[in-house]
């Protein structure tokens, strides 16, 4: 076959009969070109996927990985058993929720306020965009490691500040639970450490969330915003009533966003408290028992209860919040 | 003063606050690590609130010297490290930019049968816990003996920053007119030829972002690492590098100067080209 052009136009009314010589190396093409990444992602995505599934009905240990099989021989439920029996399972599964959604929905918020601020241009505005992106682009084990330090009861800088105030010292990381008293009147008990893994997130993820509002900020009409000033709606109104509606859509995509990606995180929990003082989430478990406990086959049974969880809920999302007119 | 004229000046102070308070808690943490590298801990335990070093605890760069000077002489060996990290971090880029170019360039502009589905299928990957394909590929390197490598690593990370190279790139070779590539064509130049004339230098800006996102990828993880390659010191990438500088034995000061090794190179490019990056980023969503 001579070289042809084959414009789009062209091969769509041509498809409609019979699959062209032409069209069909447009296709052979395209397949050629992809074929690299689908073979990449098919062995080192795909595959292990689905041999998780076979890992998670097998008794695998760590220490004899080298006879474990692909297929396995005799099948069993009794890794589902161990890990769903051990005592803290309901726990870690409470906690990986609560971290979860609170540090979606800190982050999330965190972001739009930023967004709100930064907004209007002013001098300087560029700059501490850049700037406020930095928690974001850190790596994470710096970031980790700094707030540790920061928060170290004997000389980290947010005690001594706490100091100022006549606070005694705290150790944030490693304080199961506090007594906070309120002005005096009563005393809230609060899970501090996961408390403070919460605000970690908030911190880090924040210039994310920010990043997409402000473009959603930016891309609105301008005159939606003019008729609400000539209505004489105050600025709690238009933020009620106009700019928070219009931020919906991106608002909801971020939050399954970022539900999906701090569900399945590690790095951040295992690198600041290391799972201590109840701030154990599901996949710090399913490493501590692949490489803590040397049970292949519990740790894959755990993650597959992971994606299981997570595929519910990303159904339900989709049931229940997702319209078709988004984002 | 009416309701208006109150909200008015009300949310033009909190804005400024809220300026400064984001800017403060987004930069107070690297100033405090940048200083605290220099700052010997025991200083640091008599007055924690002076945390900024004096000029001659700077000069000298003694906790820098000690964190790169090699195991051998009493160091920690972070040149090694750095090296690593940098092998590693740049084959990455090459690699997934090679596969990634040529895979976006078919999902955006070529028909064939599947495209939609590969598109789809790549995305929800993207989705998926790291943690549950981790188990099944430590086994297999394992057996393949592909672990205490630096080349498992480098094809782990390939197939991790695959799915976001591809959706960024797709997005940006269809706002490429598509005339121009008809008229090279009509010129005389080959469909490969199109993509390496055209398209690659077209997009150049995209392609930019992604390599710098890839790079930084590559060179903050820590998960796979940890799994394959902890047991060989000599192949340690910086983040194993600066996780065993987390010991009681070793001081803070080398911590922190362990963590501003790794964080500089990253601020470096971010700033050398934030302005691709924030459009990169809200056009693709990157994982993080």
């Amino acid at each position: 076959m001579t070289e042809t052009l084959a414009p789009e136009t062209e091969n769509k009314t041509k498809r409609r009969r019979r699959k062209t010589p032409m069209a069909r190396s447009e296709s052979r093409f395209g397949v050629a070109l992809i074929l690299p990444a689908v073979l990449v992602v098919a062995v080192l995505v795909v595959f292990p996927l689905l041999w998780n599934v076979s890992l998670s009905f097998q008794k695998a240990r760590l220490i004899d990985i080298q006879d474990v099989s692909i297929l396995g021989a005799d099948w069993t439920t009794k890794n589902y058993d161990t890990v769903v029996g051990v005592r803290d399972f309901w726990p870690v599964l409470k906690t990986t929720f609560i971290y979860t959604i609170g540090g979606t929905i800190l982050s999330i918020f965190m972001g739009l306020v930023a967004a709100m601020s930064l907004q209007k241009a002013f001098r300087g505005r560029a700059l501490v965009r850049g700037v406020v992106l930095f928690p974001y682009v850190v790596p994470v084990i710096a970031a980790a490691f700094v707030w540790q330090v920061m928060l170290n009861p004997q000389f980290g800088i947010v005690n001594e500040w706490l100091g100022w105030f006549g606070i005694p010292a705290i150790d944030f990381l490693r304080t199961r639970s506090y007594e906070l008293s309120v002005f005096g009147l009563f005393t809230l008990t609060i899970p501090l450490a996961l408390t403070t893994v919460i605000f970690f997130e908030g911190w880090r993820y924040f210039p994310f969330a920010f990043l997409f509002i402000l473009a959603a900020l930016q891309s609105m009409p301008k005159d939606v915003d003019e008729a609400a000033y000539v209505d004489g709606a105050t600025l709690s109104q238009k933020f009620r009533y106009v700019t928070l509606p219009a931020l919906l859509p991106v608002i909801s995509v971020l939050f399954l966003l970022r539900f999906i990606w701090t569900f399945n995180k590690f790095d951040d929990v295992f690198l600041l408290t290391g799972g201590a003082a109840d701030t154990e989430v599901i996949t710090v478990k399913i490493v501590d028992w692949m490489i803590g406990r040397g049970n292949v086959g519990a740790a894959a049974a755990l993650g597959m209860i992971l994606a299981a969880i997570l595929v519910v809920v990303v159904g339900l999302y989709f049931k229940f919040f997702y319209q078709e007119d988004e984002a | 003063m009416t309701r208006a004229q109150f909200e008015e000046r009300f949310f033009g102070t909190l804005k400024w606050i809220s300026i400064v308070f984001f800017t403060a808690i987004a930069l107070f943490p690297l100033l405090y690590m940048l200083a605290l590298s220099f700052k010997p801990i025991q200083d640091l335990l008599l007055d924690p609130g002076k945390w900024w070093p004096t000029l001659d605890q700077i000069s000298g760069f003694e906790t820098y010297r000690a964190v790169i000077r090699p195991v051998s002489e009493g160091g920690f060996g972070f040149l090694t490290f750095i090296r690593n990290s940098s092998i590693v971090a740049i084959s990455t880029v090459v690699l997934t930019l090679s596969v990634g170019i040529l895979a976006a360039y078919s999902v955006a502009r070529v028909n064939f049968f599947g495209r939609q589905a590969v598109s789809v299928g790549m995305i929800l990957v993207y989705l998926f816990p790291v943690v549950i394909v981790a188990i099944p590929l430590f086994v297999m390197f394992s057996r393949m003996g592909l672990r205490d490598s630096l080349y498992g690593l480098i094809i782990v990370y390939l197939a991790s920053t695959l799915p976001v190279t591809l959706f960024m790139l797709r997005g940006y070779f269809q706002s490429i007119p598509v005339e121009l590539e008809e008229a090279a064509r009509v010129d005389g130049l080959s469909r490969l030829g199109v993509i390496r004339k055209i398209t690659i230098p077209l997009a150049a800006p995209a392609i930019a972002a992604v390599a710098l996102y890839v790079f930084m990828i590559a060179w903050n993880e820590f998960l796979y690492a940890l799994l394959f390659i902890l047991e060989k010191r000599e192949l340690w990438t910086l983040s194993l590098g600066v996780n065993q500088l987390n010991s009681q034995e070793v001081p803070k000061t080398m911590l922190m100067a362990g963590s501003v090794i790794i964080s500089l190179p990253i601020i470096v490019l971010f700033f050398a080209a934030e302005r691709f990056l924030t459009e990169g980023l809200t056009a693709g969503g990157v994982k993080g």
